[in-house]
This record gives structure tokens, C-alpha cells and sequence, in this order.
């Protein structure tokens, strides 16, 4: 295994596991691992979509149609609680792509630490990182293109007028302009930022609490104590993989709900 | 660790994949169940349209039924009448036809009767006159005895 030839330690056990596969040095750095894994996941998603719709059915729906019917219709009806009015075309295939897409890159949170790693390593690759959502650029790339479309249809809806005026007028009303400009401008900003870390922590925070389990019996020797460790460990990490179960749903669907509530806000006029 | 080209790299993923899964998931199988949702909107209609028809047919119905039941009771009820009257006349003629008969029969008796006592009458002077010939035990001349003969037949 990579930690053995790493001499063992933990901290370099862990900084190999957080370091990816790359090309390039500085901003031309390409993470390799996170573009490959996040386009697999992708073209998995898309080739199941093809699938189900070659055999569409509308009187009798098979089984794998049916579970993509309910998901639609879920995402469907969130984006139709958030926003009173007309619906654009691209809100709720966004929705469901983030959410589907989101959840299959977290999902690689739960196969095993080591598992793809190792393998990698037996073929020649030192470093890998599979879960694509643990990479900022990741979950930041996301959020960046739902940051601009809430700025396109803050446009499109209140007008650039309307758009500045929610800048030098929104908080504080005429009198504080220049506090309004700072204020307004956090509060957007805000949005993309804690989109982008709120995935980014959750799993990176998840992967992390798998290494440290695995912390657990790294480099152990045949002993009596592996006869404690051991044990402790599996219970852990499947008391651990059980909750991660609920985080990597939970962390998806509020990326996809937060995706909607930020376009919709974009379309409620100024409430002044 | 840090924010790099690999960020555009997403990016550009990310906004395909959007088309990707318009494409292929979400525009298809959104259209099919809109598809369906409207078919089983018509349908329910459809089917509500058609109880509504069944309720007025059977309305119509019932109200022709009572009508065809009201007008074959005018019918009895005038069959019976003329049938009534039919017998009524057919009586009446009989009984005329019968009351003719028995006054026709009547005056045949009563000539029939006169008749007879005439025969009986010229009959009777005929033996009265054969039994005073035979009491006389002779020859009365015609001439002699008209007058009693006839004064005979009279009183018989």
C-alpha cells in the first residue's frame, strides 16, 4: 500500500490521501482524478439516462423508470414550491442534474479509503483522490455557475437599474449607500462561498473521519491489541458509513434546494 | 488544495452535464408524464361527461317509458269504451231484429188462424147440411134450403 512505502505514519498517510493527481504546478495545476471521476460519474448518469430512455413507457412504466419518474417528480416539486410564478426552462434540469450528479460524487465518500487508491498504485499511479467533492474546485465550479445565473436573472428581472439599486439602497435604505454597497455585496458574495464549502467541509470532513478510522490498525502488527483494535475499527466505519449514508443525500439535496431558492430569490422584485 | 485551471475544468463539465441530463432524462421523461397526467385529465373528464350523459339518458328514459305506459292506458281504456259500445248496438239490433221477427211471426199465426176457421166454417156447413139430408132422408133442393144454410153457417 501507498502509506507502507510512505514509512508508515499517519500524517503522511493522510496528506498521500488528500493529495490528487495532477498535472501542471500553481493555477495551471489540473486534478487529474477529480475531472476523471466527476466526468465517470457523469457519462454513469447519462448512459442510465439513455437507458431508461430508450424503453419510455407511459402505460407501464418498468422499475428503473419508475425510480427516475419519483426523482423527477421530487425535484419538480421543489422547484415549483420555490417559485411562485413562471418557472425557467433550465431551473429544474439543474436541479436534477445537481442533485443526481452531486450524490454519485459523494457516493465515492463510501467505498473504501483504500480500495481505488491501492488499486491505482498497483497500476503506477502514486496519488489519487476519488471523491470529486472534496476537491473545492469541484463544489466552487458548481456554485460559481449558479452564482451567475442568479446575477443574469437578477438582470433579466429587476433590470441593470433595479439590479444596482438593490446594491446602494438594499439594507439600510438611502441614507447609508456606501455601508449598503459593502453589505450587499457580502451578503452576495456569501451565497457561491458557502454553497461551494458547505459541500466541500461536509465530504472533505467525511473522508477524513474514514482515514482516521483506518488510523485505526495502520501498520499494526499480528499482536494481542489487534484483537481490540480490529473489531473497534469495523464497528466504526460501519456506524460511520451508515450516518455518511444520510450526509452525502442530505449535503445533495440541500446543494439543490439552495441552487433553487437562489434563483428564485433572483426572481422576487424588490420588496421595498 | 488550492483553486486552479482544474476549477474551469468543472465548470465546463458541470454546464454539460446540465445539457447532458436535459437531454436525456429530464426532457423526455418530463414530456412523457406530462403526457400521461393529461391523458388521465381527459380520461376522468371524459368519464365524468359520460356519467353525466347516462344520467340524463336514463331521465329520458324513465319520462318516455311513463309516457308510452301513459298513452297505451288511453288506449285500453278507449278500446274498452268502443268495445262497449259495439256490444251495445249489436244488442239493441238484436233485440229489434228479434222484436220484427216475433211480429211478423204473429200476424202469420193470426192470418193463419183466420184462415183456418174460414176453411173450418165452409167445412162445418157442409156436414151440417149432409147431416139434415141424412135426418130427412131425402132430397132438399138447393133452392129450398139456401136461406137455412146460410142462416146455419152464420151462427156456427
Amino acid at each position: 500500500m501507498a502509506t507502507e512505502n510512505a514509512g508508515g505514519g499517519p500524517v503522511e498517510y493522510i496528506q498521500h490521501h488528500l493529495t490528487n493527481l495532477s498535472v501542471g504546478e500553481g493555477f495551471w495545476q489540473l486534478n487529474l482524478d477529480t475531472v476523471f471521476f466527476s466526468i465517470l460519474l457523469g457519462a454513469v448518469l447519462v448512459l442510465v439516462a439513455m437507458r431508461i430512455g430508450r424503453s419510455l413507457r407511459a402505460e407501464t412504466p418498468n422499475g428503473l423508470q419508475n425510480a427516475a419518474e419519483g426523482v423527477l417528480e421530487f425535484v419538480d416539486d421543489q422547484v415549483r414550491d420555490s417559485f411562485g410564478g413562471r418557472v425557467p426552462k433550465i431551473v429544474a434540469p439543474l436541479a436534477l442534474t445537481v442533485l443526481l450528479w452531486v450524490w454519485l460524487m459523494n457516493f465515492m465518500d463510501l467505498i473504501p479509503v483504500d480500495l481505488l487508491p491501492a488499486i491505482a498504485s498497483g497500476l503506477g499511479v502514486e496519488y489519487l483522490k476519488v471523491v470529486p467533492t472534496t476537491d473545492l474546485n469541484t463544489t466552487l465550479a458548481m456554485a460559481i455557475f449558479v452564482f451567475a445565473l442568479t446575477i443574469y436573472y437578477s438582470i433579466k428581472v429587476k433590470g441593470l437599474g433595479g439590479y444596482i439599486k438593490m446594491f446602494l439602497f438594499h439594507p439600510f435604505g438611502k441614507f447609508l449607500i456606501p455601508l449598503n454597497i459593502v453589505m450587499t455585496a457580502i451578503d452576495e458574495i456569501a451565497k457561491p462561498i458557502s454553497l461551494a464549502l458547505r459541500l466541500f467541509g461536509n465530504m472533505f470532513a467525511g473522508e477524513l473521519v474514514f482515514l482516521l478510522i483506518a488510523l485505526l490498525t495502520l501498520g499494526a502488527s499480528i499482536s494481542a491489541s489487534l484483537l481490540i483494535w480490529f473489531p473497534l475499527q469495523v464497528v466504526l466505519d460501519m456506524a460511520w458509513i451508515a450516518f455518511h449514508i444520510l450526509i452525502i443525500t442530505l449535503q445533495a439535496f440541500i446543494f439543490m434546494v439552495l441552487t433553487i431558492v437562489y434563483i428564485a430569490m433572483a426572481h422576487t422584485q424588490d420588496d421595498h | 488544495m488550492s483553486i486552479s485551471i482544474t476549477l474551469l475544468a468543472q465548470l465546463i463539465a458541470f454546464v454539460l452535464m446540465i445539457w447532458l441530463v436535459n437531454k436525456y432524462l429530464w426532457a423526455p421523461l418530463s414530456a412523457l408524464m406530462e403526457a400521461r397526467r393529461k391523458k388521465i385529465a381527459d380520461g376522468l373528464s371524459a368519464s365524468e361527461r359520460g356519467k353525466h350523459e347516462l344520467k340524463l339518458a336514463q331521465e329520458r328514459s324513465t319520462e318516455l317509458l311513463r309516457e308510452a305506459k301513459d298513452k297505451a292506458n288511453d288506449i285500453i281504456a278507449q278500446a274498452n269504451s268502443r268495445s262497449n259500445q259495439i256490444l251495445e248496438e249489436a244488442r239493441d239490433n238484436a233485440k229489434t231484429e228479434a222484436e220484427r221477427i216475433v211480429a211478423q211471426a204473429n200476424t202469420e199465426i193470426d192470418r193463419e188462424v183466420n184462415r183456418a176457421k174460414e176453411e173450418l166454417r165452409t167445412q162445418v156447413a157442409d156436414v151440417a147440411a149432409t147431416g139434415a139430408e141424412r135426418i130427412l132422408k131425402r132430397e132438399v133442393t138447393d133452392k129450398d134450403h139456401e136461406s137455412a144454410i146460410s142462416d146455419l153457417i152464420a151462427r156456427i
